[in-house]
């Protein structure tokens, strides 16, 4: 059990900067996400809390304890990598013992824990089976015991279920995350998967292009993206964005687009130039009344719900509505906008405008 | 273009059966998606169709005409296959020109210029036409693969789970791109997939094969609305159907074994009792996974709920699904 904290962590290789001055702090018992597209520096996080990496400056904190330059060994840390490393030659009880072994513990000591890991893992029957012929999910589990045995102070996961299709993924991902219910140790798991990330975690730090770009829990950054990059990051389809140029002022509640006028939470901040009106599909409704249009450029039937692509005059909008609504492609409807859940972005800097929809998630910086 | 009807097809390969008895019409003009899981047959039919491969029996019909006995080039199909096959040596726009330089077809050069530029466009890489087809990412070199099938202009397009190596967002435009595409150029397409987005998004038709068998051909809303079994079912939706005992519950018709439940089948607040276990937001709405009776259940809920692990909610069913001994469907 663990609490990590994070200060102005960064890591150089050559002039290459992967990781620039992040900071967050993981929580106790946390199941905790690092996201973001591959090369953002979430992998070189991961490694540098587990102590594969030494950071370039910076601080990790275990517990109270600065361990920036300490090695792997003395953090009492155990890494879970995406491809499930086992000792081809031994059992699944040998594989699972195998760390237990190395450090000396007596023999019935070790019979006792591996038996509890497995019923964990619900892999008691197999234990004495040779590891070649077990299936991809088994392996997995196998894995997991393998670091779940020693009893970590934490678990560092890199894309454990990358290599799994998406079945089998969905089922695995569940799994896991049920398995970290009933032990509760802090795990830190590193995806680039938006959807496992909302999925699984308490926690998400959002990453790109070596920095921290918002940390919180997954709902208020699905609701609240502090930037241009985690809206389009986050979400299936993402945040849409209609583009204007013109100004908002601290106090505005409304802002014209092409003569219509929308409600808005209230603003905080003002900006002038370039400002994109950030929607989710969800929030996006046909309204006859509405002056403002878009062009059916697309339907897309998803079940319950169909996605329709719109083309108005500043962008394209996917909506996300009920498959029951009647749609016609190259026809013309109306848009209304939850007044509520808008957020406006100041194009030149990327990031979100201070409103009294965000300030609760987005308001302490 | 054209339509293409399969007879009672059958294919092996040594004692493993690939197809049996698939019978199949693929309407002039139409979208049609083979869906299933890796071994199901999808890629067989595909290249039977093809003509790849040839069938131990049954007949292929393109346009009335027996195609069993034509070889590849005379059936006139164009084939987009997953792994992107372009000539290394080659421009990009030397890529897509190639099919219509072939000496048969005497395109003039302009024309040739012009269909290469009109392609390019729709698949947004006309700033890459003088690249080397090697100085690609794996999204360009997938895209020129596609440009090369609709530079043409054959009979039918075959296409192999053709953006499966693309990332999502690409995924996502290439899949309304190609839509439009096909709609626009009356196009008939046989198209693979183990994707559910991609069949229920793209198809006319869909397919579902179920080990070298044909489980159902519909709509895709005939497919997820109304499936004829428990596979079908199981094949569209997200999340997954939730598949339980018919005897959970009052109301099942005689002779159900299974009910099939997805998350417009449950309505939360009154019912039977179940426990909140595990509660996600996904931030377009909330995933629930319930435990009634011992039995999961996963539906989904709005995305600001104030459920909680642990928390006693009622479910009641709404129009549910049910499902014999043998997963076929019955109607209630």
């Amino acid at each position: 059990m663990a609490q990590i904290i994070i200060k102005n962590l960064s890591k150089d290789f050559g002039n290459f900067t992967a990781v620039k001055a992040s900071s967050f702090t993981i929580e106790n018992g946390e199941f905790f996400m690092l996201l973001g597209p591959s090369g953002c520096g979430k992998t070189t996080t991961l490694r540098m809390i587990a102590g594969l990496e030494l950071p370039t400056s910076g601080e990790i904190y275990i517990d109270g304890e600065d361990v920036s330059q300490k090695r792997a060994s003395e953090r009492d840390i155990a890494f879970v990598f995406q491809m499930f490393a086992l000792y081809p030659h031994l059992n699944v009880r040998q594989n699972i013992s195998y760390p237990l072994k190395s450090q000396g513990m007596p023999k019935a000591q070790i019979k006792d824990k591996v038996a509890e890991v497995a019923k964990l893992l619900g892999i008691e029957d197999i234990l004495e089976k040779p590891v070649g012929g077990l299936s991809g999910g088994d392996r997995q589990r196998i894995a997991l015991g393998r670091a779940i045995v020693r009893e970590p102070k934490a678990f560092m996961m890199d894309e454990p279920l990358g290599a799994l299709d998406a079945e089998f993924r969905e089922h695995m991902a569940e799994e896991l995350r049920a398995l970290h219910d009933r032990m509760g140790t802090t795990t830190v798991y590193v995806t680039h998967d938006q959807l496992e990330a909302m999925q699984m975690g308490d926690k998400i730090v959002v990453m790109n292009h070596g920095s921290v770009e918002q940390f919180g829990v997954p709902q208020d950054i699905y609701d609240w993206p502090a930037t241009i990059f985690v809206a389009e990051f986050i979400g299936s389809p993402p945040m849409n964005f209609l583009h204007l140029n013109g100004s908002v002022n601290a106090g505005d509640s409304t802002i014209e687009l092409t003569g219509q006028v929308y409600e808005i939470p209230m603003m905080l901040q003002g900006c002038e130039g370039d400002i994109a009106f950030g929607v989710r599909p969800e929030h996006i409704s046909f309204d006859p009344k509405s002056q403002y249009r878009g062009d059916i450029i697309a339907t897309e039937y998803l079940g319950t719900t169909q996605i329709v692509t719109l083309q108005t005059q500043n962008g394209t909008l996917k909506s996300r509505i009920p498959s029951g609504e009647l749609v016609t492609e190259g026809g013309s409807v109306g848009l209304a906008f939850d007044p509520s859940a808008i957020t406006l972005f100041d194009k030149k800097t990327g990031s979100a405008l201070l409103s009294e929809g965000n300030k609760g998630v987005l308001g302490d910086g | 273009m054209a339509e293409v009807i399969l007879k009672n097809i059958c294919k092996s390969f040594g004692s493993q059966v690939a197809l049996s008895d698939v019978s199949l019409t693929i309407p002039d003009s139409s979208f049609v998606v083979l869906l299933g899981p890796t071994g199901a047959g999808k890629t067989t039919t595909l290249r039977l169709v093809s003509g790849l491969d040839k069938p131990d029996s049954g007949a292929i019909l393109i346009d009335g005409i027996d195609a069993v006995t034509q070889s590849p080039a005379q059936r006139n199909v164009a084939m987009v296959f997953q792994q992107y096959s372009l000539y290394p040596h080659m421009s990009v726009r030397e890529n897509l020109s190639f099919p219509l330089k072939s000496p048969i077809l005497r395109t003039p050069a302009d024309e040739i210029a012009r269909k290469v530029d009109e392609v390019a466009e729709t698949l947004q890489i006309s700033h890459k036409l003088d690249n080397k087809a090697t100085e690609l990412s794996g999204g360009e070199m997938q895209r020129v693969s596609i440009g090369r099938a609709l530079v043409r202009n054959p009979r039918v397009y075959l296409m192999d789970e053709p953006l499966s190596s693309l990332d999502a967002k690409l995924r996502s435009d290439l899949r309304i791109e190609l839509k439009r595409i096909q709609a626009s150029l009356g196009a008939t397409m046989l198209y693979v997939t183990h994707d559910q987005t991609e069949a229920m998004t793209m198809a006319t038709h869909v397919g579902v094969l179920d080990h070298g068998e044909l489980a159902q051909f519909g709509t895709p809303r005939d497919i997820y609305e109304d499936p004829a079994s428990i596979y079908v079912a199981s094949r569209l939706g997200s999340p997954k159907i939730n598949i339980l005992p018919a005897d959970l519950f009052p109301g099942a018709p005689a002779g159900a074994a299974s009910i099939g439940l997805r998350s417009e089948h449950i309505r939360l607040g009154e019912g039977h009792e179940a426990q909140a276990v595990r509660v996600e937001h996904l931030g377009d709405q909330t995933r629930l996974h319930l435990k009634i009776n011992d039995l999961d259940l996963t539906t989904l809920t709005e995305a600001h709920t104030k459920i909680q692990p642990g928390d006693c909610l009622k479910i009641a069913l709404q129009s549910p699904l049910y499902f014999g001994a043998n997963g076929e469907r019955i109607n209630s």
